[in-house]
This record gives C-alpha cells, sequence and structure tokens, in this order.
C-alpha cells in the first residue's frame, strides 16, 4: 500500500520537473517583461541595463531557472504587475474560492449521478433508465460554455433566480451570517453547472457494473436465502459497486480543473480559472507561470488520489 | 465457376460485412439514422452556401443602421452591432469550425494510429519511451498551455492553431491503438505470418491495421465531435481561431456582454444551438458506430 503510494509519489517528480521546464521556457518567449510599467521610452537605457542585471536576465538560462524553481518551491512566484500584488498571495486567495466551487460542485455530482446510476442499472430496459441514459448522453456531448451561457441567460437574466457575477455580495460584512449566505447563493448556479455536465462517467459505470452484479453469484445465494430483492439492492449490490466510484473522486478533480476555465470565465466567479483568462489578456505572465503549475500539480494530485482510492479498494491493481 | 459462386453465397449467409452491419444498425435506430442525414445535410450545405452564395466581403461590411437589427425581414436571424447578417456569419462560422475540426482529427488520427501501431507492435523500448511521453501528456494542464502557446506564437494563423492543437490532442488515439494493437499481436494469425517470413510492415499494414478499422472509425467520429467542442470554446474564449477567420465560438462570444445576452439572443443563442446540434448528432452516430462494431452490443 505504502509502496504504491511512494513509488507514485517518486513518479510524479520527473513530470512535474519536465512540465516546469516548458512553463518556464514559454515565459520567456512571451512578450513584455517584468519592468513594463516601471520604464517609459524616456528612461536612460544605462538604468534599463542595470535593472536587468539586478533582476539576473543577463545570466544565463539554466542559472535563471534554478532561481525561479528555487523560489518556487518556497511559494514565491514573483509579483503581478497588473494587481500590483504578490503573486502567491493572490492565487491562493482565488484557489480558495475555487476550493469551495469545487466541493460543492463534487459534492452535488454525487448527490446527482449515484441515484441516477443506480435506478438505470436497477430498472434495466424501461423507461426510465433509457431516459437516464439519454440525459447523460446529453450532457455528455453538450459543450461546457454553451450550457453555462444558456443557464446563465435562463436563471440569472431571464428568471433572476440567482446572481450572475462575483462571489459575494458587497453589502455583507466579512463573518456576519449573510456573508456566507452571499457566498453560497453566488456559487449555486455554476455548481449546478458542473455538477450536471460531469455526470456521464459515474451514471455509466454504475449502471453497467449494477447489472453485471445482479448476474452474480452472491446476488443468487442472497435471494435464495429469502431475502427481499429491495435489500439485496440497498446492502449487497450498492456496497459492491458504489466502492470504485469513489476512484472516480480523482478524474472528477481533474475534469473541474479544465472546467473552470470556462464556468468561471461565463459566471464571472473570482477563481482561478478566471484569473487565468484574465491575465492571460493582460499578459501578466508571472501569474500565468504560477498557475499553469499548479493546475499541473493538481492534476497530478488528482491522479495519484485515484490511484491510492483504487488501490485501497482494489488490492489486485497495486504496484508490486 | 460455379464452384466460385457457391463459395461466395456461402460467405454472404455465413457472416454479414462491415458495411451491411452498419447500415444494419442505423436502420434499427432510427435516430441515429435521423443524425447522420441532417449532420451530412448541415455539412454539405454549410460548404455548398459558403463557398457559392456568401461574399465574405459584403458579410462582413458594416452599416450602423441595421445595428442588432431584429430577426425576419432583411436578416433572416437579425444582425449584430456592426449591422452584419448573423445567419451568414453563421454559415461561414461553422464551415470554418467544421474545417478545422476535421483537420485536426486527421492528423492527430494518424499520428495517433502509427504511434500506437508502432508502440503496441514492437514494445520494448520504443514502446517505454513513447507511453512515458504519452503519460506525461496526459497529466498536464493541456488546455491552458494550449491558451499559452496561442497567445505567444507570432504572426498567428489557422494553420498555427491546428498545429498547437494536435500537438496536445494526439495522445487518445495512440493509447487506444495501442492497446488494441498489443493484444492483436499476440494473436495466432500474426504468428503464424511472422513464421512464414512476412515483413513486419506488411504484418502492421495489411494485417492488423485492418482489425483495428471499426475501432479507428469510431475513435475518429467521437474525436471530431470533441474538437468541434475545444475549437469552438477556445474561439470563445478569445484563444481559438484569429480575429480575421469567424468561428462559432466567436459569435457566441458576442454573449460575453450581458446587455446582448439579456436583449439580443439572436446574436448568440443560434450559433450555441447549432454547436449542441452538432455535438449531439456527431456523438450519436459515433456511438451507433460503437455498436456495430462491438458484437455484443447490437441492436440488429
Amino acid at each position: 500500500m505504502w509502496k504504491t503510494i511512494v513509488r507514485r509519489l517518486f513518479i510524479m517528480i520527473p513530470q512535474l520537473f519536465v512540465l516546469s521546464i516548458i512553463i518556464f521556457i514559454l515565459a520567456k518567449f512571451m512578450p513584455g517583461d517584468p519592468f513594463t510599467g516601471l520604464i517609459t521610452p524616456e528612461t536612460d537605457p544605462a538604468r534599463i541595463e542595470e535593472l536587468s542585471e539586478k533582476a539576473g536576465l543577463n545570466d544565463p538560462l539554466y542559472v535563471q531557472y534554478i532561481r525561479w524553481i528555487g523560489n518556487a518551491i518556497q511559494g514565491d512566484f514573483g509579483i503581478s504587475y497588473t494587481f500590483k500584488r504578490d503573486v502567491g498571495e493572490l492565487v491562493g486567495e482565488r484557489a480558495l474560492n475555487t476550493f469551495w466551487l469545487s466541493l460543492f460542485s463534487v459534492i452535488l455530482l454525487y448527490f446527482i449521478a449515484i441515484p441516477l446510476g443506480i435506478l438505470a442499472g436497477r430498472y434495466q430496459h424501461s423507461r426510465l433508465e433509457k431516459s437516464i441514459v439519454l440525459y447523460s448522453f446529453i450532457t455528455y456531448a453538450i459543450p461546457t460554455f454553451v450550457l453555462s451561457l444558456v443557464f446563465l441567460y435562463l436563471f440569472g437574466f431571464k428568471l433572476e433566480w440567482f446572481p450572475t457575477s462575483g462571489s459575494v455580495d458587497i453589502r455583507y460584512d466579512e463573518g456576519t451570517f449573510g456573508y456566507y449566505w452571499s457566498k453560497f447563493y453566488h456559487i449555486i448556479l455554476p455548481a449546478i453547472t458542473y455538477a450536471l455536465l460531469g455526470t456521464t462517467g459515474i451514471i455509466q459505470y454504475l449502471r453497467s457494473e449494477i447489472i453485471d452484479a445482479k448476474a452474480m453469484d452472491y446476488v443468487r445465494t442472497a435471494r435464495s436465502k429469502g431475502i427481499p430483492m429491495r435489500i439485496v439492492y440497498s446492502k449487497h449490490i450498492f456496497r459492491n459497486s458504489l466502492l470504485p466510484i469513489a476512484a472516480f473522486l480523482g478524474f472528477t478533480i481533474t475534469g473541474l480543473l479544465g472546467g473552470s476555465i470556462f464556468i468561471e470565465t461565463i459566471f464571472g466567479y473570482p477563481g482561478m480559472g478566471q484569473l487565468f483568462v484574465s491575465s492571460i489578456n493582460s499578459r501578466d505572465y508571472s501569474v500565468i507561470t504560477a498557475l499553469v503549475m499548479l493546475f499541473g500539480f493538481l492534476t497530478l494530485l488528482g491522479s495519484l488520489l485515484s490511484d491510492i482510492i483504487m488501490s485501497i479498494v482494489d488490492p489486485r491493481i497495486r504496484i508490486e | 465457376m460455379a464452384k466460385k459462386k457457391y463459395k461466395r453465397k456461402h460467405y454472404r449467409t455465413s457472416s454479414p460485412t462491415g458495411l451491411q452491419i452498419l447500415i444494419r444498425e442505423f436502420l434499427k435506430d432510427k435516430l441515429a439514422l435521423f443524425s447522420l442525414f441532417s449532420l451530412a445535410f448541415v455539412i454539405i450545405g454549410v460548404f455548398v452556401w459558403g463557398y457559392y452564395f456568401i461574399d465574405q466581403e459584403t458579410l462582413m461590411r458594416i452599416s450602423l443602421s441595421d445595428s442588432y437589427a431584429k430577426p425576419g425581414g432583411e436578416f433572416l436571424l437579425g444582425a449584430d452591432q456592426g449591422g452584419k447578417d448573423i445567419f451568414g456569419q453563421m454559415i461561414i462560422g461553422a464551415k470554418n469550425s467544421i474545417f478545422i475540426a476535421i483537420s485536426i482529427t486527421l492528423i492527430t488520427g494518424v499520428f495517433g494510429v502509427i504511434v500506437g501501431l508502432i508502440c503496441g507492435y514492437y514494445g520494448g523500448w520504443i514502446d517505454q519511451l513513447l507511453m512515458r511521453v504519452i503519460d506525461f501528456f496526459i497529466t498536464i494542464p493541456s488546455l491552458m498551455l494550449i491558451i499559452v502557446f496561442v497567445t505567444i506564437v507570432p504572426k498567428y494563423t489557422v494553420g498555427a492553431f491546428i498545429v498547437i492543437m494536435s500537438l496536445f490532442l494526439w495522445t487518445g488515439t495512440a493509447r487506444l491503438v495501442r492497446s488494441k494493437t498489443l493484444s492483436e499481436s499476440k494473436r495466432d494469425y500474426v504468428l503464424a505470418s511472422k513464421t512464414l517470413g512476412t515483413s513486419d510492415f506488411v504484418i502492421i499494414v495489411r494485417e492488423i491495421l485492418p482489425n483495428l478499422s471499426s475501432i479507428i472509425i469510431v475513435e475518429f467520429t467521437l474525436n471530431f465531435a470533441g474538437n468541434v467542442g475545444i475549437e469552438t470554446g477556445l474561439s470563445y474564449l478569445g484563444f481559438g481561431l484569429p480575429m480575421t477567420t469567424p468561428s462559432l465560438g466567436t459569435l457566441v462570444s458576442h454573449a460575453n456582454n450581458p446587455l446582448v445576452l439579456q436583449q439580443y439572443w439572436w446574436v448568440w443563442l443560434p450559433a450555441s444551438l447549432l454547436i449542441l446540434f452538432m455535438m449531439l448528432a456527431i456523438n450519436y452516430v459515433g456511438q451507433a458506430l460503437r455498436r456495430s462494431a462491438d458484437a455484443r452490443q447490437r441492436l440488429g
């Protein structure tokens, strides 16, 4: 068990290393430099030279890389020139917003997907199953940005049920009940969108798992002992089919990160995805590099989490 | 002569050809048949209409008196802020989106199939190496890196966009083809061919590849749908096609302006619905193809 985890962690290191090199090189190609805004056409070229020397831009590339990665490991990604703030602090603040949105989305997602998957598997060949399969097909095919826009238009602007942008109403002070309620209220619509789009995998998996389980020996044994089918479903089959679903958690997190770029931009939710798009537009590359690194790290963490859960649930796939 | 005829007849009754299975599958599933025909209608219609009936110069001419003209009347689907016909822009946008999605699908598909065949057939260090590369591609935030690439490429063109997208999207096909080739290359017919001294190239191209063709067709179809989604999504964010090349996503991105989103629904909704329709139809056709490729799932 521990061997598996440690091994997986070791595999992560070279991947992060290669990713960091790619990001570093890309950052070097980005237009603009860290002095944008500090210098004007009238600035003395000698002064610019002095600034570059001080910032270490004249050093060989590998020295610059080592310095950058050294700072990055300590959480120092430099200063964002559009926000005039420490990048680590800024990203941390946005990451917290994204975290709450993701957490709520994942809870909602499992609440929708698990009952639907179970029903579809239990009532095979029924109308109910057909409509659940159709539902999961549609949510699989629909692009994130189209559904988000339609929801924003319908529930945000037409019906005015939900706020259309931001993460909290500025009228409330931090710490009051109204403040937290407002935060929650802003999360609902993007989270529903997220959750609806992510259900397909779990529904399909759970459905086929339950259909397969029906033919298993343990189900027949339970039936022959006189246990009602209702209890066989809720106790025996449910438990067996649910464990692999836990392993989906890691993939779900990975999917959420990709989707956050669209959903946060459309719903104007100040999370990491929205920060990324706005930083790209303002060419704020210290923020961009920090975000790509963080997303890469979180994606790896997600797949690690999946592997760990999988190896707890199913000992056969552990790496020796 | 008579013997030959008998043989062919016997063959026909024993197992249907791939095409027959396909036709039967589509006839059984009326929705898939409808998807196939309407998709063909839309794609052919968009290309014919786009090339022969729309002049991009006149289409892109700004006329402020028609700003946000309502649907009906002079413009079938109304006009945008600059008084440009939405319907015409939608046709041109759809033409570009479909063309680009097809290009990306073909490039990533061909590359992925070649890599997958080589990895799966030869195994050994070459497989190890390429699999590490693929693993790496799968664990990086590719959407973000595509956006970063798009913004730093100088003289950004449609070709550059296709190359950048293809760079990140070939790995799925490669993995699938590799695993199928791996199991296929252990079959008796491959071993027999090897014993006979057939060259590796001939075994891969003339013996293994035809056996993978149905899976590859399914994969191409589903990738096509995925690529339409990614391209329109990126263009929607403003990191897709260059501004000079309209895409369906560009049309939808007018909705970023809350005023347009609320009041001028005809600017963004038709393009969104067209994207939605294409995604559903392509995926549905893909599912029907997948069912006919797998004997256990067939309806007919």
